[in-house]
C-alpha cells in the first residue's frame, strides 16, 4: 500500500447557513499513482466533494467549509496556503470541455505562461509533451495553430487534459469527464486517465458504474452527501459491505 | 358561404399590408435623409472641388468670397474623437470588467444604475459644467488664454461615451462563459490573469463593437463641443487648443444662413461628410458582428 | 488478471507509447510569484478606483447643480414665463414647449415603432425587405443629431413647407428616437411565450386576432417601459431642434402645430451662451438646469424602475 497523497478528514460543506449540508463529515484518503472513482446518483455531493480538493468552491458565495483536506500532510485550508499554487499542483479537467478561444498551441502553453515561462523553445517542448501525454499530438501536431473549437468534442476534451498537465500537477481531478462525449471519445479518454495515473494521483467523478469499474483502482460511493463506502473497486463491484453499496450497483435506484 | 370567407381572408390580409407599409416607413425616413441631405449638400460642389473643401485650412464662410477650406474642422473633429475615446474606452473597459468580475453582486446594481444616470444626463448640461466649471479651472491651472478648448470637451465627451461603451462591453464580458474562467482557476491563475488573459480577450469581439460605437457617438455629439471646445477654426497643434468640430460649426453657424445660400450648402455637405464617416463605423460595426455569428 | 492484459493492450493503442514528465515546472525568475500577487491586488485595487471615480464625478455634478439652483426654484419659477429679455420671471414657457415636443414627437414615433417592431417580430420572414429596414433602422440609429436636424430643416421645415415649428421639430425628434421604440418593442414582443400564440391559433383566432388581442396586450408594459426611457431623451436632445421649431424666445405658448416653441434644454444653451447679461441670468441658468435635470432624470428613473420591476416579473 503506497502512501496517501491526499488525505481528508472528516470534511463537511454546505452551501448557505441553516441549510442540510451537501456534504458530511467525509473521511477518506487517495493513494499516489492511483486513481480513484467517485460514484453515485446526480446529486449526491461527488462533484462537490471533488471541487473540494483544488479549493474551487471558493467561489461559491456563503460557502461554509470544516474539516481538513491534506496534500502530502499538509492542510490546503490552512490560512497561509497560496490558492493559486494549490491549483497548479492539483489540476482539473471538466465535465464539458472548456478550451480558450485560443489556438491548441496558446491554450496548452497558458499554464506554463502564467508561471513566467516566455522561452519559446521550452513552451514548444511543453506543448509537445503535454499533447503527447494526452494522445492528442498526432491528430494536431500539424495545426497547432488552428482554434482549438475546430477540435470534435472529444479531442477538445483531451486538449482541456492537457492543458491541465502542462503545469505538472501532482493530483488531477476529472469532473465526469465524459458525460458530454459520445462512446468512442469516451473509450479514448479512459485509455488516458488510466495511462495518466502512472504520474498523477488522479480521481475522477463519473455517474457511470461501468466506467468506474473500467478504470479505477478504488472506488467511493456517495449517497446524499455522504460518504457510504470506499475501497478496492474490486471489492466495491463484488462484495459490497453496505446494503446503500449494493442496491446502487445492481441498479435498485439512481 | 363564400362572403365569410372572403370577409375572414381580406380581415387576414388587410392588417398585415397595413402593418408591413408603415414598418417601411422606417427605410422611407432613412432614404428621405440621404437624399436631402445629398440634395442641399452637393450643390456646393459647383463652387469648389472636394479637394478644394477637404483640404483648404480657411474657414471664412462670411467673408467676400466666402472661404470654405473644411479642413480645419474636419481635423477638430477628429481630435476631439480621438482624444474623448482614448480617455473614455480603456476607461469604460475597466469599469465593465470590475462590475463582472470584481464588484460584489450585492451593489453592483447600484453601481450599474450611477452609469446609467450618467448617460441620461442631457448633453447640453455637460456642455454647461464644460463653461462654468471645467474651463475656468484649466484657465486658473494651466494659465491658459482660455479654458474652452479641445482637453476640456474630449474630457466631458469622455464622460458622454463612458457609459455606452462601459455597458455595451459589460454584455460581452458577461457573455464569456463561466467555465472559461473555471478553467483557467484551476490552473492556478489569479484573478487579474484571467480577467485579462481569458475574459477580456474572449470578449475582445463586443469590446471592438463597443469601441466603435463609443467612437461614433463621441463623432456625432454636438452641444458639448458647441459649449466647451473653444469654437476657433484653426489646425489643433496641443490638447490645449481651441477647435471647432464639424457638429459645432453646423450647429453655431445654420442659424445664421439663408437657405440656398453657399454657407447653407457647405454646412449640408459637413452634414454629409458627417453621416458618411458613421454609417461607415455603422458598417464596420454590423461587419464585425455578422462575422461574430459565423464563428 | 484479465483486467491486467486488458491494459496493456490498450498502451500498446496509443498513439505515443509511454508518458514523459519533466519536473522543471516551477516559478521560472525568481520573485515572479509575488509579482503576479502583487499584480492582482493592483488590478483589484485599480477597477474599484475607477468606479469610485465615476461615481464621484457623477454625485459631484448633481450636487454641484443643486447647490448653485436649489435657491432659484419656486413655484413661481416654473409656473411663470419669462420677463425683461429673460432676465427675469419664470421658465413655464420652455416646459410647457418641451412637453409638446414630447407628445409630437411620440405621436409619430410611438405608434411607427412598434408598428415596425410587430413586423419584425410576428410578420416578416426573413428576406430582403426585412434585411433593408433592419439596416435603415441601425443606419438611423447611428446618425449624429445634429444632422438629424439638418434633414428636419430641409425636409420638414423647407420641403413640407412646415417651416420653423412644433411639429418641425417634435418630427425630427421622433426620427431620432425611433430605433430606440423599435429595439425595446421588438424585445418585448420576443419575451412574449410562443405558447400564448399557438393557444389563440388552436382557438381559431386569425393571425392578426393573435397579435392584437393577445401578444401585444403580453407585451405591453414592456413596449411603455421603452417609451418611458425615450420620452427621457426626447426631453433632453437639443441639437435636433435648433433649427427645426425651437427658438430663443417665444412670447407664450404654442397654440397649434405650426407654431415655433422654447425648449428646456435650448433655454438653458440660450441662457448659457447667447445671453448679453451673464450675470444676472446666472440663478435663471442654474434654475433651468435643475428643472431639465429633473425631467430628464425623472422620467427615466420611472422608467428604469418600470424595467426593473418587469425583471422581476419575468423571472
Amino acid at each position: 500500500m503506497s502512501q496517501a497523497k491526499l488525505t481528508i478528514e472528516s470534511l463537511s460543506l454546505s452551501y448557505s447557513k441553516g441549510t442540510s449540508p451537501a456534504l458530511r463529515d467525509v473521511t477518506l484518503g487517495i493513494e499516489e499513482n492511483s486513481l480513484m472513482a467517485f460514484i453515485g446518483p446526480s446529486g449526491c455531493g461527488k462533484s462537490t466533494f471533488l471541487r473540494c480538493l483544488n479549493r474551487m468552491n471558493d467561489f461559491v458565495r456563503g460557502v461554509e467549509i470544516t474539516g481538513r483536506v491534506l496534500l502530502d500532510g499538509k492542510d490546503i485550508y490552512a490560512p497561509d496556503v497560496d490558492v493559486t499554487s494549490l491549483r497548479r499542483r492539483v489540476g482539473m479537467v471538466f465535465q464539458r470541455p472548456n478550451p480558450f478561444p485560443f489556438s491548441i498551441r496558446e491554450n496548452v502553453a497558458y499554464g506554463p505562461k502564467l508561471l513566467g515561462e516566455r522561452d519559446r523553445g521550452k513552451l514548444g517542448e511543453v506543448v509537445e509533451r503535454s499533447l503527447r501525454n494526452s494522445g492528442l499530438w498526432e491528430e494536431v501536431k500539424d495545426r497547432l495553430d488552428a482554434q482549438a473549437s475546430s477540435l470534435s468534442g472529444g479531442q477538445q476534451q483531451r486538449l482541456c487534459i492537457a492543458r491541465a498537465i502542462a503545469v505538472e500537477p501532482e493530483v488531477l481531478l476529472m469532473d465526469e469527464p465524459t458525460s458530454a462525449l459520445d462512446p468512442m471519445a469516451t473509450a479514448r479518454i479512459e485509455e488516458l486517465a488510466r495511462e495518466l495515473k502512472k504520474f498523477y494521483t488522479v480521481a475522477i467523478v463519473t455517474h457511470n458504474m461501468q466506467q468506474a469499474a473500467r478504470v479505477s483502482d478504488h472506488t467511493a460511493f456517495f449517497l446524499m452527501g455522504e460518504l457510504v463506502e470506499h475501497g478496492p473497486t474490486t471489492k466495491i463491484f463484488t462484495t459490497p459491505s453496505d446494503r446503500r453499496t449494493e442496491d446502487y450497483i445492481t441498479g435498485r435506484f439512481g | 358561404m363564400p362572403e365569410r370567407g372572403e370577409a375572414r381572408r381580406l380581415s387576414e390580409t388587410a392588417p398585415r399590408r397595413i402593418i408591413t407599409v408603415m414598418a417601411m416607413s422606417g427605410v422611407l425616413v432613412m432614404a428621405f435623409i440621404l437624399l436631402f441631405l445629398l440634395r442641399e449638400g452637393m450643390p456646393i460642389l459647383k463652387g469648389a472641388s472636394i479637394t478644394e473643401l477637404a483640404t483648404g485650412r480657411l474657414w471664412y464662410p462670411v467673408s467676400a468670397p466666402p472661404l470654405f477650406g473644411m479642413m480645419p474642422l474636419i481635423a477638430g473633429s477628429l481630435a476631439v474623437t480621438l482624444t474623448s475615446s482614448a480617455l473614455a474606452i480603456p476607461f469604460g473597459v475597466a469599469l465593465a470588467l470590475f462590475l463582472t468580475e470584481i464588484c460584489p453582486k450585492r451593489i453592483s446594481g447600484f453601481f450599474k444604475i450611477t452609469l446609467e444616470i450618467l448617460g441620461f444626463l442631457p448633453s447640453v448640461v455637460l456642455g454647461f459644467i464644460g463653461m462654468v466649471v471645467i474651463a475656468p479651472f484649466l484657465q486658473v491651472r494651466l494659465e491658459l488664454l482660455s479654458g474652452l478648448n479641445l482637453m476640456n470637451a474630449s474630457m466631458l465627451l469622455g464622460v458622454m461615451i463612458l457609459p455606452t461603451v462601459a455597458t455595451l462591453s459589460e454584455e460581452s464580458l458577461h457573455a464569456v462563459p463561466q467555465s472559461q474562467r473555471d478553467a483557467s482557476y484551476a490552473l492556478g491563475a489569479t484573478r487579474c490573469e484571467t480577467m485579462f488573459k481569458v475574459v477580456l480577450p474572449g470578449a475582445s469581439r463586443g469590446i471592438a463593437q463597443a469601441a466603435i460605437l463609443g467612437l461614433m457617438r463621441a463623432l456625432g455629439e454636438t452641444m458639448v463641443v458647441l459649449m466647451a471646445s473653444g469654437g476657433a477654426a484653426l489646425l489643433p497643434q496641443s490638447v490645449f487648443d481651441p477647435v471647432r468640430p464639424l457638429t459645432s460649426a453646423i450647429a453655431a453657424e445654420m442659424g445664421e444662413t439663408s437657405v440656398g445660400s453657399a454657407h447653407y450648402h457647405a454646412l449640408f455637405f459637413m452634414g454629409c461628410i458627417l453621416l458618411l464617416f458613421t454609417l461607415a463605423l455603422n458598417m464596420l460595426v454590423i461587419k464585425i458582428e455578422s462575422r461574430g455569428e459565423a464563428d | 488478471m484479465k483486467e491486467t492484459v486488458n491494459h496493456e493492450a490498450v498502451s500498446e493503442g496509443f498513439p505515443m507509447s509511454g508518458l514523459s514528465k519533466s519536473s522543471d515546472m516551477g516559478p521560472v525568475r525568481p520573485g515572479y510569484a509575488l509579482w503576479r500577487k502583487a499584480a492582482d491586488s493592483l488590478s483589484t485595487f485599480l477597477l474599484w478606483a475607477a468606479m469610485a471615480f465615476v461615481a464621484t464625478v457623477l454625485c459631484s455634478i448633481l450636487s454641484f447643480l443643486a447647490a448653485r439652483g436649489g435657491g432659484s426654484l419656486s413655484w413661481e419659477f416654473v409656473t411663470e414665463p419669462p420677463r425683461n429679455g429673460m432676465t427675469e420671471g419664470g421658465i413655464v414657457t420652455p416646459i410647457v414647449g418641451t412637453l409638446q415636443l414630447i407628445f409630437v414627437s411620440m405621436c409619430f414615433a410611438f405608434p411607427v415603432g412598434v408598428t415596425t417592431a410587430v413586423y419584425f417580430n410576428e410578420y416578416a420572414r426573413g428576406g430582403a425587405l426585412k434585411n433593408t429596414l433592419r439596416l435603415a433602422m441601425r443606419s438611423l440609429a447611428s446618425i449624429p443629431s445634429v444632422v438629424l436636424g439638418l434633414f428636419g430643416l430641409a425636409f420638414f421645415c423647407a420641403f413640407l413647407r412646415f417651416g420653423a415649428s412644433l411639429l418641425s421639430a417634435g418630427l425630427t425628434l421622433g426620427c431620432m428616437v425611433l430605433p430606440t421604440i423599435v429595439t425595446a418593442s421588438e424585445t418585448a414582443l420576443a419575451n412574449v411565450p410562443q405558447d400564448y400564440r399557438d393557444a389563440a391559433h388552436a382557438l381559431g383566432a386569425t393571425e392578426w386576432q393573435t397579435i392584437y388581442g393577445v401578444v401585444l396586450p403580453s407585451a405591453f408594459p414592456g413596449i411603455i417601459t421603452g417609451g418611458i426611457l425615450s420620452v427621457g431623451r426626447v426631453a433632453g436632445e437639443t441639437a435636433p431642434i435648433m433649427f427645426t421649431g425651437a427658438v430663443y424666445f417665444a412670447p407664450g405658448f404654442a397654440r397649434n402645430l405650426f407654431d415655433s416653441v422654447m425648449a428646456l434644454p435650448y433655454h438653458v444653451y440660450v441662457l448659457a451662451t447667447a445671453g448679453t447679461n451673464i450675470e444676472r441670468t446666472t440663478p435663471l441658468q442654474y434654475g433651468t438646469i435643475l428643472v431639465l435635470l429633473a425631467v430628464v432624470l425623472g422620467i427615466s428613473m420611472v422608467g428604469m424602475a418600470a424595467r426593473s420591476r418587469l425583471r422581476k416579473d419575468v423571472l
